[in-house]
């Protein structure tokens, strides 16, 4: 297992480096200087334009650049090459983005800062989709062809043909707005808890799910519907084996066949959509963050790319970029447990 | 394609006198005795499949409505999707302007059918040069193998690993593409999964003895491509390209919303959405109807790719 981990790690590292190539590239092709977008002040001289260029080392060939963004510039001091105190980079391998041209401090803390509402609301919904999901595949298809089973198909497929921030919109007009005119309880929306004059930071629960449970919910509906139709799948094939019909036949429960026996094979799903699950939930959190306010990694992303802050964006898409190849990886991984047949391969 | 001759088949079947149903089961039953192509048996499996047809007719519809937009606007619904009537702004659905009208006083529907017209496309040509890109590799990758192979399979898993929203998104805002080179890098964030599907069937295939025959009498490698290998390909690409056009009107829906797609006043289905925060009080109208109209395409585009992959591919059925 553990020569298998370790073949395992070395594989991601090429991924990686591609990625951090592509977006070196992206970033060096686009048009609009960066410098100019920093200084836009029209009292600001050439010569000091220069500088500033110079400081970031923006007038170093490009493969230097690159190495120098990757692995920083504070090597280059050993052999003898003079660097400016203040443009000290440690590079993107020590998760040094460079400082945020808005907020002038690292684009790293402003991640860190942020990343744990989008790691709730993430967390949130993989545990929706996957508890809604499972049971939902798992019992479509041992009643196949039935009422829930067509019921639950319909609802696949519309789950994943919806637009998430279609769904985030309805909800709040139904949800939130029209329940408001009704006088009924409607739904909370904006932030991650209420904000009062007293007290705001005190943990409340209920307080704090009124605000997840909506988003997390639209961000686990593509889940849902993957998960419920790989699962009704898995089981479909399962379900006429012999060691199922053994089981029958040894007269053991039905829930206990279905739910231990068939089910058990639940395990490999959740193992192989973990790593597209994550993609998707990246992907849906730009969204449905900015829809719903919520304080994340997605909202931030969105504004940074709106005001060109290089650094920012860069960070929060090769971290997006590491948290799916980490989850292509526990995925891999998760499937070797359960499966021991992979690791020999 | 399938859709019309079909339907009416279906829709007058429960008509039939018990003599025609009679005829009908003995043709079946004659039929069955010829021997059959595999696209004869595809087009049985359609031809039977009310839910595809139904699905496949709506999306005809609405191209059609689309794509004779700018004639149907004008002469139909007499006006034009960017004509402003600010005395009417916020109307709601009426006899006039079936659809209401938006926040400049705009004619909903017109700007739903121009709208269509620009996510079908991006969809579909997305889908095409998607499943070309992802051909081409995914072949070239399977039959040349070695070095090559690690090439595209490194690129692909590369690629794979970048969340396709944020890429799509720093693309957009640095080059501020026009919608047609949009749909270009749409397109080549969808084709690593094509190229991995063709990639393992090419890679099976390779290995088959006439394959092996045909490299053993000296024909050319494109044209053993092209002529052996590639047709064995053909049901999983189209299947493939059915599946994508949906993603692909989504992920454009989606920029377009964040501000980041097609610009104004150009509208898209996407776009559309874009104020709709803001509406949800003046003009609930104006937030339903573009995503009602996204999510049908959508949907009907999914269930049509599930017809196809059912009739394409015996073991799936049912799944």
């Amino acid at each position: 297992m553990s020569r298998y981990l370790i073949r395992r790690f070395f594989q991601a590292i090429p991924t990686f480096l591609g990625i951090t190539l592509i977006t070196f590239a992206i970033i060096k092709l686009a048009p609009g200087d960066p410098v100019m977008q920093m200084t836009f002040d029209p009292k600001i001289k050439a010569e000091t334009r220069e500088k500033m260029r110079h400081q970031l080392g923006l007038d170093k060939p490009i493969p230097i650049q690159y190495i120098i963004w990757l692995t920083g510039n504070d090597w280059l001091r050993w052999f003898g090459q003079e660097v400016d105190d203040n443009a000290i980079t440690h590079g993107v391998l020590r998760l040094d983005f460079g400082k945020s041209y808005q907020e002038k401090r690292p684009a790293t803390e402003m991640i860190l800062e942020r990343a744990p509402a989008t790691i709730q609301l993430n967390i949130a919904a993989l545990l929706i989709s996957y508890l809604v999901g499972l049971p939902v595949g798992i019992y479509s298809a041992v009643r196949q062809n039935g009422t829930f089973d067509n019921l639950s198909r319909v609802m696949a497929v519309v789950f994943s043909a919806i637009p998430g921030f279609w769904l985030s919109l309805m909800m709040i007009l139904v949800f939130a707005v029209k329940f408001k005119q009704w006088g009924l309880p409607h739904i909370a929306m904006g932030g991650m808890r209420t904000i009062t004059a007293t007290g705001g930071d005190r943990f409340d629960l209920l307080d704090r799910l009124k605000y997840l449970l909506p988003p997390a919910f639209v961000l686990a509906t593509g889940g849902i519907a993957g998960i419920s139709r790989y699962m009704r799948t898995e089981v479909l094939e399962v379900i006429h084996q012999d060691y199922v019909r053994t089981a029958r036949a040894k007269g053991l429960n039905e829930w206990v066949v279905t739910f231990v026996h068939a089910g058990r094979n639940a395990l490999i799903p959740i193992a192989t959509m973990l790593g597209p699950e994550i993609t998707g939930l990246l992907n849906g959190a730009v969204i449905v963050e900015t829809i719903w306010s919520w304080p994340g990694l997605g909202r931030m992303f969105i504004n940074a790319n709106f005001q060109r802050d290089y650094p920012v964006v860069l960070a929060g898409f090769v971290i997006g970029a590491i948290a799916v190849i980490l989850g292509n990886m526990l995925s891999d991984i998760l499937y070797a447990v359960f499966d021991p047949r992979i690791r020999l391969q | 394609m399938a859709g019309p001759p079909a339907i009416e088949r279906g829709a007058s079947s429960g008509e039939l006198s018990v003599r025609e149903k009679l005829r009908a089961m003995q043709e079946e039953v004659e039929v069955e005795h010829e021997p059959r192509g595999y696209w004869d048996m595809v087009w049985l499996h359609i031809r039977r499949d009310k839910l595809t047809i139904v699905a496949f007719s709506v999306l005809l519809l609405l191209a059609l409505l689309s794509y004779t937009s700018p004639w149907t606007v004008r002469y139909i619904l007499r006006t034009e999707p960017n004509e402003i009537d600010l005395f009417k702004t916020y109307e709601p659905p009426s006899k006039e302007h079936w659809l209401g009208m938006d926040e400049l006083g705009r004619d909903q529907l017109a700007r739903l059918l121009y709208g269509g017209r620009i996510s079908l496309t991006i969809g579909l040509s997305g889908a095409l040069l998607t499943v070309t890109i992802g051909v081409f590799f995914g072949a070239l990758a399977g039959f040349l193998g070695t070095w090559v192979d690690d090439v595209i399979m490194w690129f692909i898993n590369t690629m794979l690993s970048i969340p396709f929203l944020l890429f799509l998104l720093i693309i957009t805002l640095l080059f501020k593409p026009k919608w047609y080179v949009l749909s270009v890098f749409i397109a080549l964030n969808g084709w690593m999964g094509v190229s991995r599907m063709v990639r393992g069937e090419v890679l099976s295939v390779r290995e088959r003895d006439y394959v092996m025959a045909a490299r053993a009498l000296g024909v050319p490698v494109a044209k053993i491509i092209f002529r052996h290998v590639l047709p064995n390909v053909i049901p999983i690409v189209i299947i493939m390209t059915m599946a994508s056009i949906g993603g692909l009107i989504l992920i454009e829906t989606a920029l377009s919303f964040l501000g980041l797609g097609v610009q104004p006043p150009t509208a898209t289905w996407g776009n559309m959405l874009t104020k709709s925060q803001e509406n949800f009080t003046l003009g609930p109208h104006l937030v339903i109807f573009p995503g009602l109209l996204i999510t049908i395409t959508v949907l009907c585009l999914y269930v049509v790719g599930d017809g196809l992959r059912d009739a394409l591919d015996p073991t799936m059925r049912g799944r």
